[in-house]
């Protein structure tokens, strides 16, 4: 069974509706790429899977989503539970105005993960499976916010990491940063594939044509197409996937 | 073309002088005040046109104020308090002049009034005599006051601006009042109002803010008067029965009003400053898992830190400076606050209860413009801090 299924499920903002009737379903260990051109709806599907769109006054759901054998919509379900479990990366590096080891430790420590020796042990842990370890190592102490954009996105997927999520979803990483970071990134992505189920939105077609095993193509508000990778961009089904990524890829 | 132009550069004129003409204005102020206040300094603090003798064999030469102050309150009866002999302290002055003279003693208009006085400080070993310079013979021995220095001034723990003979100019109980006031409003402003500011941006649901604000907004408009009425008829009475004192007048009484009136900057400023963290980083914290409360405390509020420090320091600069209320509610009483349930006295009821009656250009008035400058210099800093911590993040 699939570790997410998404099932008929829309959204709405107010009046607005966002995401129409989309079916998908994400297995283990795979990295999904969304794509699709901007307003299509690919942050709210995203936003969907920790539930981030309840944060928003009047957005609406129908239909289901399903990680775990769990419906995240249930009623009954803990909602910070289930951000342990579906961590998030954003576009803008969000670091916490606090020290590089605070900003990690900050997921434990709401937790209720207060043992010095854990917290730290995990701490150097996500750094280093971040690859931000070496250059940090020597200045836990410092303000997060004096590090380089790319630093400090990795720092937000080692803040991600500690709560040892089994999702990590990502809204357009590295669009704010230079190639260089968005080398180190993608690479990044490529170790944690092995750990973890990630979910990536992406402009970059380039992008997502290296490092995720499958890509879904929305157009306002539908998914479109969803397929291997490597066939949605070489081969697409259907006419708008087509000229969608031929115009951006080809 | 060539009036637009004009017109332009006028206005551009108008703008750019603007910053300057108001930088001059402070200035001017600050200048006016300093001027006004600081011919007190090196003044005698004895009643225009009196002067005060001895006996020739004494050997005090110099007094201060406070002591001529103790002297005819009977709190010092003996020379060698003073560093004199072990003689006894006889004051004599127009107001007990007839315990030893009759008025036909005195003759027509105290003619013959140099002669008694000459006459009875010389036979007096212990005698004080103060009386109108021009009834004293240039002959007798002139006892010298201390000049009102700064740090007399500064320290001294009186206030008795109209003593006679001698007016005490002791600002400190006066400093330490406005002190001691806005510092009980600000122990129970700052809980209150940083909590109702997250409260209204972070937690009350839209509808409510919005029924929320304009009292908040209102609170701010409403005069200062106002407030002393409904302290005085309210909180007074309401401390005097809570806690069984003799006078409801108290700190605590002005400290509530001034909290209550300090509330609008701080919950409004405090607000935007909470208001204006990035949505983003909110998410980021509950995106691990956090709740709303770990947020607010951990994330939120850090973030939000300097303004909201800087909401409750403008906060306190209002209480600080606010008059009316504190006149009406505090009792006035010019002495070192050692409780919150004393009356005491601040800076600026002060100066609009006394200026109204001291003689212009007399040490009194010139007392009073130190003292705005003191509030001044205080309210001054204030804002400086402020300033500065906003501008570190
Ligand atoms: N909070 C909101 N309230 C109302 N409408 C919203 C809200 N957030 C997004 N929308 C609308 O929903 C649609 C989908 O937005 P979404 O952010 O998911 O697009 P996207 O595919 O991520 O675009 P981009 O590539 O620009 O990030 C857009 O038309 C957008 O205007
Ligand atoms: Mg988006």
């Amino acid at each position: 069974m699939s570790l997410i299924q998404t099932k008929n499920l829309h959204l709405h903002y107010g009046n607005f509706h966002a995401l129409k009737d989309v079916n998908i379903e994400i297995g283990r260990n795979e990295v999904v790429a969304l794509i699709g051109p901007s307003g299509c709806g690919k942050s709210t599907y995203l936003r969907t899977l920790n539930r981030m769109n309840d944060l928003i006054d009047g957005t609406s759901i129908k239909g289901e989503i399903i990680i775990d054998g769990q419906n995240i919509y249930d009623k009954k379900l803990d909602v910070n539970e289930l951000r342990k479990k579906v961590g998030m990366v954003f576009q803008k590096p969000t670091p916490f105005p606090k020290s590089i080891f605070e900003n990690v430790a900050y997921g434990l420590r709401v937790n209720g993960i207060h043992k010095k020796a854990e917290v730290e042990e995990t701490v150097e842990q996500s750094l280093k499976q971040a690859a931000l370890w070496d250059e940090v190592k020597n200045d836990l102490k410092k303000s997060a916010l004096a590090l380089s954009g790319g630093q400090q996105q990795r720092l937000c997927i080692a803040r991600t990491i500690a709560v040892k999520p089994e999702i990590i979803l990502m809204d357009e990483p590295t669009s704010a940063l230079d190639p260089l970071s968005t080398l180190q990134i993608e690479q990044l992505i490529e170790e944690l594939r092995k750990t973890f189920t990630v979910v990536i939105v992406t402009h970059n077609m380039q992008q997502a044509y290296r490092i995720s095993h499958k890509t879904a193509f929305f157009y306002l508000g539908e998914l479109i197409e969803y397929a291997d990778t490597k066939q949605l961009f070489e081969n697409p089904q259907h006419e708008r996937t087509k000229n969608y990524v031929q115009g951006k890829f080809g | 073309m060539r009036i637009k132009y004009l017109g332009e550069k006028i206005i551009e004129g108008f703008i750019y002088g603007s910053g300057w003409i108001t930088t001059l204005v402070v200035v001017v102020i600050v200048v006016f005040l300093f001027r006004e206040g600081s011919g007190l300094f090196n003044k005698k603090p004895l009643e225009e046109g009196y002067g005060i003798v001895i006996n020739a064999e004494n050997k005090v030469r110099e007094i201060t104020a406070q002591e001529i102050r103790q002297i005819f309150e009977k709190d010092i009866t003996n020379w060698k308090e003073l560093g004199g002999a072990d003689e006894k302290i006889v004051v004599f002055s127009l107001s007990n002049i007839d315990k030893y003279f009759t008025e036909k003693d005195l003759g027509e208009s105290f003619s013959l009034l140099p002669e008694k006085i000459k006459e009875f400080v010389q036979e007096n070993k212990g005698v004080i005599a103060v009386f109108p310079e021009k009834y004293l013979a240039t002959s007798l021995v002139h006892l010298e006051i201390a000049p009102i220095s700064f740090w007399s001034f500064i320290s001294g723990k009186d206030w008795y601006p109209t003593a006679t003979p001698s007016p005490q100019l002791g600002v400190l109980a006066i400093i330490l009042g406005t002190l001691w006031v806005s510092l009980g409003a600000m122990l129970f402003a700052l809980p209150i109002g940083i909590g109702v500011a997250i409260y209204m941006a972070e937690i009350a649901e839209k509808r409510v803010r919005e029924l929320l604000k304009p009292f908040i907004e209102l609170l701010a408009g409403i005069p200062s008067v106002v407030f002393g009425f409904f302290g005085l008829v309210y909180i007074v009475p309401l401390l005097q029965n809570l806690f069984n004192l003799p006078v409801g007048e108290t700190a605590l009484a002005g400290s509530i009003l001034l909290g209550i009136m300090a509330l609008p900057t701080i919950i409004t400023l405090s607000e935007d400053a909470i208001r204006s963290v990035p949505k983003e980083l909110k998410e980021a914290s509950f995106a691990l898992g956090a709740n709303h409360w770990q947020s607010i405390a951990r994330v939120i509020v850090p973030y939000a830190k300097s303004g909201v420090i800087s909401a409750c320091i403008l906060g306190i600069g209002r209480a600080i400076g606010e008059t009316m209320a504190v006149l009406m509610v505090t009792g006035n009483a010019a002495v070192i606050p050692t409780s919150f349930l004393e009356p005491v006295r601040t800076i600026t009821a002060t100066i609009a209860s006394e200026l109204g009656e001291a003689q212009q250009g007399g040490i009194h008035y010139e007392a009073l413009f130190l003292l705005g400058s003191i509030l001044f210099i205080i309210t001054f800093l204030i804002n400086w801090i402020a300033e500065l911590v906003t501008r570190k993040k």
